[in-house]
C-alpha cells in the first residue's frame, strides 16, 4: 500500500484503503510522542511551511509540533501580519514562500476550494488544513484514528454529527471519510444550519436529538460558531442548548458505551453541557493526542514521497 | 537462473542462537543490567529466541525491545519501495543499561548504523555491544558485530536468506545467486 497522490485537500477524493493507510501510518509514529525526546530524523531538512488566514491554535500547533518530531523546520505565515494585507494575491504569496524551497505547504483560508487551488498550481505537496465550509481532511481522519482506539471495528458503528452542519467542513469531511469505511451516519441540527440537499452526504436526518443519539456509538458535536454565521441563524443560544445542546439526560438515549466527540474549542453550556464535556465518555482530548499523530502521518508520507521524485 | 544453496539447517541455526546467548553470558558482567533490542523484522524475532535461550540456561528474564529503524535510514529518498513503518516498541529504559543488539544479517552496516542513532535517542546507555546471525562482508561503515554466528563471505551478486519459523515456516539459512543463462 501506499499514498501516491501529492496533496491532502480532502477525504472526499480519498479511498478507504488510503484513509486505513494514513492511520496505520500514524499508529505506528504515535509511540514517538510518548519518548523522553519527541524527535525522529525522517524529515531533517524539510521546510515545511503554514500559510494560515484564518485563526486557528489547535491546528497550526498540532501540525507544528508534528513538523517538528519529524525534525523538519517550519515557517508561518499569518494574514494578520502577511502582505495580504498589502493587497497581495493568494497564489503569489504562495509562490514567494516558495522561492524560499520550501517543501510541504499547509494551508487554511476562508474559501472554500483555497487549498486545491493552491494545490493544482504549485509543483509541491498541499495539505488543507481548512477551506472555508469545504473540507478539514485531518480533523476527520485525527477523529477516525480516535474511534479506532476505543471501538474494535470501524463498520456499522452508528455515528450522530449535531450541529451545523452546512456550514461545518470536519462534519463535511468526517461524512465523506467515514461513509467509505461503513458507519452509519445520522445528522441533526436546526433546520437553517442543515444543508438544502443532504442526498450527496449519504446519511439519513433526525428529528430530534432523542433520535440522532438512539443506539449512537458515537456523538460528535459540532461547535456553533459564533464568530461566523451563527448569530443569525439562530434565535437564541439557550434555545439552541434546549434543543441541540447535548446533556446527561439525552446522553441516555445512546450505547451505554458511547464516545463523545468535538472537535473544539467548546461552547460550554451551548453545544455541549459541562457534565458530559468532563465525563468519562468524553475522548475531546484524545482527538487532539490523536491529531499530533495523524499530522505526522501526513507529513511524512508526503515529505518522502518528494525526495523519492525529485 | 536462481542458484539455491542451504548453509544453516534448522539444527545448525539453533546450536548459533545456543552459541551466541552464551557469549553475550560471558560478555555481561550484570545481565540484571542489560537489555536486549532486535531490529525489525527478523533481528526482532532472533532477540526473542536468545532472550529465551538466556531464560532457559541462566534462568534471568532480560527485557526485549524491538527497533524499527525506517525512520532512521539514510536512503529514505532512494529506496524503490515505499518504506512501510513496523513500529518500535521500547518499554525498558535504557539509561545506564547494557544493550545487546541484535540483527540476522549484517552487510555495509548502515542498518546499524541507523539503529545505534535511535538508541541513543532513547536515552544514554552504558555499553552497546552487537550480534548477528550472518556476517556476510562488504561493510561501509567502521562498524564490526562483536558476536557474529557465521561469516559468509559473499560477492556482491550473492544473497544472503534468513528464514524464521515465526515469518517463514523454516529455520534456515541460504545462499542464492542469480546466475545468467
Amino acid at each position: 500500500m501506499e499514498y501516491k497522490k501529492k496533496d491532502l485537500t480532502g477525504t472526499k477524493n480519498l479511498s478507504a484503503e488510503e484513509i486505513l493507510f494514513i492511520l496505520e501510518t500514524a499508529k505506528k509514529l504515535k509511540e514517538i510522542n510518548s519518548r523522553e525526546i519527541k524527535k525522529v530524523p525522517a524529515l531533517k531538512g524539510k521546510t515545511i511551511a503554514t500559510v494560515f488566514f484564518e485563526a486557528s491554535t489547535r491546528t497550526k500547533n498540532s501540525f507544528e509540533v508534528a513538523a517538528k518530531r519529524l525534525s523538519a523546520d517550519t515557517i508561518s505565515v499569518t494574514s494578520s501580519y502577511s502582505s495580504t494585507l498589502k493587497g497581495e494575491t493568494l497564489l503569489d504569496t504562495v509562490h514567494n514562500i516558495r522561492s524560499m524551497k520550501t517543501d510541504i505547504f499547509i494551508i487554511r483560508h476562508p474559501l472554500s476550494g483555497a487549498a486545491k487551488f493552491v494545490a493544482d498550481n504549485i509543483d509541491t505537496p498541499v495539505i488543507n488544513a481548512g477551506d472555508g465550509t469545504n473540507e478539514h481532511p485531518t480533523q476527520a481522519l485525527l477523529d477516525i484514528l480516535t474511534i479506532q482506539e476505543h471501538k474494535i471495528n470501524l463498520k456499522g458503528l452508528n455515528v450522530a454529527i449535531i450541529g451545523d452542519i452546512d456550514h461545518s467542513r470536519v462534519a463535511k469531511s468526517d461524512i465523506w471519510a467515514m461513509n467509505k469505511l461503513g458507519m452509519n451516519i445520522k445528522i441533526f441540527g436546526p433546520s437553517t444550519m442543515i444543508p438544502a440537499n443532504i442526498e450527496p452526504f449519504e446519511c439519513s436526518l433526525a428529528s430530534s436529538i432523542s433520535d440522532a443519539i438512539r443506539d449512537a456509538d458515537v456523538i460528535m458535536m459540532l461547535r456553533i460558531q459564533l464568530e461566523r454565521q451563527s448569530k443569525l441563524l439562530l434565535p437564541s443560544l439557550r434555545e439552541y442548548a434546549n434543543f441541540f445542546g447535548l446533556n446527561n439526560k439525552n446522553l441516555s438515549y445512546a450505547k451505554k458505551d458511547a464516545i463523545i466527540m468535538h472537535p473544539g474549542p467548546i461552547n460550554r453550556g451551548v453545544e455541549l453541557n459541562s457534565d458530559v464535556a468532563d465525563s468519562p465518555q468524553s475522548v475531546i482530548l484524545n482527538q487532539v493526542e490523536s491529531g499530533v499523530a495523524v499530522r505526522m502521518a501526513i507529513l511524512y508520507l508526503l515529505g518522502i514521497q518528494k525526495r523519492r521524485n525529485k | 537462473m536462481i542458484i539455491e544453496k542451504e548453509i544453516l539447517n534448522r539444527h545448525e541455526f539453533d546450536n548459533i542462537i545456543t552459541r551466541l546467548a552464551f557469549q553475550i553470558i560471558e560478555k555481561s558482567h550484570d545481565l540484571s543490567e542489560t537489555c536486549i533490542i532486535g531490529i525489525k523484522r527478523r533481528g526482532a524475532i532472533l532477540a526473542d529466541r536468545i532472550q529465551k535461550k538466556i531464560l532457559k540456561y541462566k534462568n534471568i528474564d532480560l527485557k526485549v525491545g524491538y527497533l524499527d529503524i525506517t525512520l532512521y535510514r539514510d536512503d529514505l529518498s532512494e529506496i524503490s519501495d515505499y518504506p512501510i513503518l513496523s513500529g518500535t516498541q521500547i518499554e525498558c529504559d535504557i539509561q545506564d543499561k547494557n544493550i545487546i543488539l541484535i540483527d540476522d544479517v549484517i552487510f555495509t552496516g548502515r542498518t546499524v548504523r541507523a539503529a545505534l542513532d535511535a538508541i541513543i535517542d532513547f536515552g544514554r546507555p552504558k555499553k552497546i555491544i552487537l550480534a548477528v546471525l550472518v556476517d556476510k562482508g562488504h561493510r561501509e561503515l567502521p562498524i564490526q558485530p562483536d558476536f557474529t554466528g557465521k561469516y559468509v563471505p559473499t560477492s556482491k551478486t550473492e544473497v544472503i536468506n534468513v528464514c524464521m519459523e515465526e515469518l517463514d515456516d523454516k529455520d534456515t539459512v541460504a545462499i542464492t545467486k542469480n546466475k545468467e543463462a
